[in-house]
């Protein structure tokens, strides 16, 4: 049986064109924030996800991009109903799963995997790798021991790897076949959502890029929808379909990769867009730093929570809280000048001299060299 | 041309391990010019750390330099007396790193340390004058309220505001030379593009050199003048910057720049480079890049390349380069 056979779920087949995958309407964690040791008495909270609403349809993947501690891998969280909700409501193909708990939750989650960033860390350092990667599967009551070897040893192959790295222990792998092994480990059980936290974060550029091909690859072959939580714009460019800006604890803006990156209508938005350094020396020059640090999350501004920072401020966005304005269809941002704002003057072009992308083509046209098997 | 600030010559630094010693740097020679910005790039490992370490003689056991010579205006660091080297260090050239909370200390607020460092190389100042100047110094660095922050202690403060208040010491005494290892890597994108054009404007004002360590292409290309590339403890390509990106020549200089994703262009796959980069205790013979390199022939595993002149000024360290003619011929 081919690796494809085993992982594509017959029953997915049904659900095309039907609801989106995952709904997620006003989410939203408050963390308590306690100061002493034996009465701990609460002294404030954290609004690390304040009110997010988004969808994400089968097949696609949809960045959730925003600087540190902006509550992405909260939402990843509560997504996966890994920790619970302050308010707001998740639906999973058409089903409300905010309230679900026991077999059911069990069930829901065999379909939504997650990839963690740093895969030092996610990999239980006693299991052999075809241990972590049958885990879920025993988890989830799948097949036998046979059978789940089997299919560790096809999920191996799947992700570039060789079925004699069942035996071996995570501490043996780079950083780079650690992500693979976790990549492995989550469509062991055919989810059809992978919620991926910064998975390549981590990693070297040189090997960064296979991970993304990999994820590129794997979901062209099974349809899987993404959740891709990143900070690195250029690589949401590359990855998603849509993306979703945060900011405190909000999402700013949300559009298709094409709209956000020609014509953003936040000015966090540009701000992100315009302090990345291109790879390109003749561009020097016109990186715009935004000025001012993140506000605390326990004390966000009042009105826009972008305000402190924002060179389009004016007194209302002191005092009222923007809503989200539909720009254009299926492009929101949250912004009281949304519609007004000036062109954003950003400049995407330019690229590789003649002479580099010649020579770039010749290395991926070479064929491969001799240490390619890992 | 005028006499560079910074000349590194056959610059090779070992480690002992169990049966043996292993080479994180191994012949290296680089130039840093006056008042310009040498970027060192290359991916984790590669030695770009141990490279500026040995520049200040600050390898930790069980390492050591065991070859070469960092030539500092007429004087060979690598031979002064540890005495003279610790005045060196500071007034001559210093050193800011990835994660400043690390070197923060965090029991000392922010203006005992910058005093501290100041001391050390005037002991003869008044505490009031001390603080005055670190005050300025903290001015120097775009901190608002520097007479508060002052006052303050490390973990009161922004990951940004402590990039720049080691900045801040490190420029207290006017350094020559600045080393910048990974300054912005632990950093958010905006506060990135903050340091970056504080680095600038500092350069600038003092006339410095910079040797700024990065894995990021884009940071290279925004800040440097010159370009070094490091594989494996090697340096393999040198150019300035502008004929590096524009007219790349080594194969793994290659790689890195079609790994990256650009914003300036759509691509369906990455270029990705097969393979892990080896570790100094199992390095491959010959070219230390042919395991992974699509233009590798027999030649390339017998003997290490030299790095040698392409072009006025570019140097690349292998025998298929310019890659279309060899791969023509
Ligand atoms: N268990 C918790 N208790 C209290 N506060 C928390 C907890 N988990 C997260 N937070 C806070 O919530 C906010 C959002 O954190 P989160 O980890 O979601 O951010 P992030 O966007 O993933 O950041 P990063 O890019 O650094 O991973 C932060 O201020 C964080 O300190
Ligand atoms: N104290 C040490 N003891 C033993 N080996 C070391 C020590 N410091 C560095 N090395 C080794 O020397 C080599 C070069 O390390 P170095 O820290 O210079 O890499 P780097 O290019 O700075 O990488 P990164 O981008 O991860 O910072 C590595 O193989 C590393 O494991
Ligand atoms: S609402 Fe006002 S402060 Fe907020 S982003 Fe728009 S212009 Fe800036
Ligand atoms: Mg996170
Ligand atoms: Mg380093």
């Amino acid at each position: 049986m081919s690796a494809a056979e085993i992982l594509t779920a017959p029953e997915r087949a049904g659900h095309e064109g039907a609801s989106p995958l995952l709904e997620v309407e006003d989410l939203a964690k408050h963390w308590p924030v306690r100061r002493g040791l034996i009465l701990a008495r609460q002294v404030g909270t954290v609004r690390a996800v304040d009110g997010v609403s988004f969808h994400l349809r089968r097949g696609e993947t949809l960045a959730l991009v925003g600087e540190s501690g902006c509550g992405k891998s909260t939402t990843a969280r509560l997504v996966l109903r890994l920790i619970e909700p302050s308010r707001g409501a998740l639906r999973f193909d058409g089903e409300d799963i905010t309230a679900l708990s026991g077999a059911s939750l069990r069930r829901m989650r065999r379909r939504m995997q997650i990839i963690f960033q740093d895969p030092y860390a996610s990999l239980n350092p006693r299991l052999t790798v075809g241990e972590a990667i049958a885990e879920p599967m025993l988890v989830h009551g799948i097949g036998d021991a046979a059978s789940r070897a089997a299919r560790v040893r096809e999920l191996l192959g799947l992700v570039g790897l060789a079925s004699f790295h069942a035996e071996r222990y995570p501490h043996e792998f780079s950083g780079g076949q650690r992500q693979r092994i976790g990549i492995a480990r989550a469509l062991s059980v055919q989810p059809e959502l992978i919620v991926c936290d910064e998975p390549v974060s981590a990693l070297d550029v040189s090997i960064q890029a296979q991970v993304v091909n990999l994820l590129k690859d794997l979901q062209a072959r099974f349809g899987l929808a993404y959740l891709f939580i990143a900070h690195d714009l250029a690589v949401v460019k590359h990855m998603a379909d849509r993306v979703a800006v945060m900011y405190l604890g909000r999402i700013v803006e949300i559009a298709d990769k094409r709209a956000l990156f020609a014509d953003p209508r936040h000015p966090y938005t540009r701000a992100l867009l315009s302090a990345i350094p291109h790879p390109d020396p003749a561009r020097r020059g016109r990186v715009k730093p935004l000025g001012g640090d993140v506000p605390s999350p326990m004390n966000p501004p009042p009105g826009c929570r972008f305000h402190t920072r924002c060179p389009h401020a004016a007194a209302i966005c002191r005092e009222r809280e923007p809503p989200a304005v539909e720009v254009a269809p299926g492009h929101r941002s949250a912004c009281h000048f949304a519609r007004e704002l000036p062109p954003a003057g950003l400049d995407f072009s330019g690229g590789l001299t003649p002479a580099a992308a010649r020579r770039l083509a010749l290395f991926a046209s070479a064929g491969r060299p001799a240490a390619a098997s890992v | 041309m005028r006499e560079p600030l910074l000349r590194i010559e056959g610059l090779r630094t070992v480690f002992r391990i169990p049966g043996g010693e292993f080479a994180a740097v191994d012949g290296v020679d680089l130039e840093v010019p006056r008042g310009r910005t040498l970027g060192v790039v290359g991916e984790s490992g590669c030695g770009k750390s141990v490279l500026s370490l040995s520049v200040m003689r600050l390898v930790p056991p069980p390492g050591r330099v065991a070859a070469g010579h960092v030539w500092l205006e007429g004087r060979d660091l690598l031979a002064l007396p540890m005495e003279q080297m610790r005045q060196v260090r500071g007034s001559r050239v210093a050193m800011i790193f990835q994660e400043p909370m690390t070197s923060l200390n965090p029991v000392h607020s922010v203006g005992a340390q910058i005093v501290e460092a100041m001391r050390a190389h005037d002991p003869g100042a008044s505490a009031a004058a001390l603080k005055e100047r670190a005050i300025e110094a903290l001015r120097r660095v775009r901190i608002p309220a520097p007479e508060r922050r002052f006052e303050e202690y490390p973990h009161q403060l922004s990951g940004g505001m402590r990039q720049r208040v080691m900045i801040a010491m490190a420029l207290a005494c006017s350094p020559r030379l600045l080393i910048a290892d990974e300054p912005t890597t632990a950093l958010d994108v905006t506060v990135q593009a903050q340091i970056l054009d504080l680095l600038r404007e500092l350069q600038a004002e003092t006339g410095m050199s910079i040797i700024l360590i990065t894995h990021d292409l884009g940071v290279v290309a925004e800040m440097a003048d010159e370009v070094a590339v490091m594989y494996a403890g090697r340096v393999v390509e040198r150019a300035a910057a502008r004929a590096l990106f524009e007219d790349p020549q080594h194969p793994y200089t290659l790689g890195l720049l079609g790994s990256v994703p650009r914003l300036d262009e759509e691509r369906e796959r990455l270029l990705a480079i097969e393979g892990v980069v080896p570790p100094p205790f199992a390095l491959p013979k010959g070219c230390r890049f042919h395991p992974r390199c699509p233009f590798a022939i027999e030649a390339c595993r017998m003997a290490p390349p030299a790095l040698e002149e392409i072009a006025p000024g570019h140097l690349a360290a292998c025998i298929r380069a310019p890659v279309e003619q060899s791969v023509a011929a």
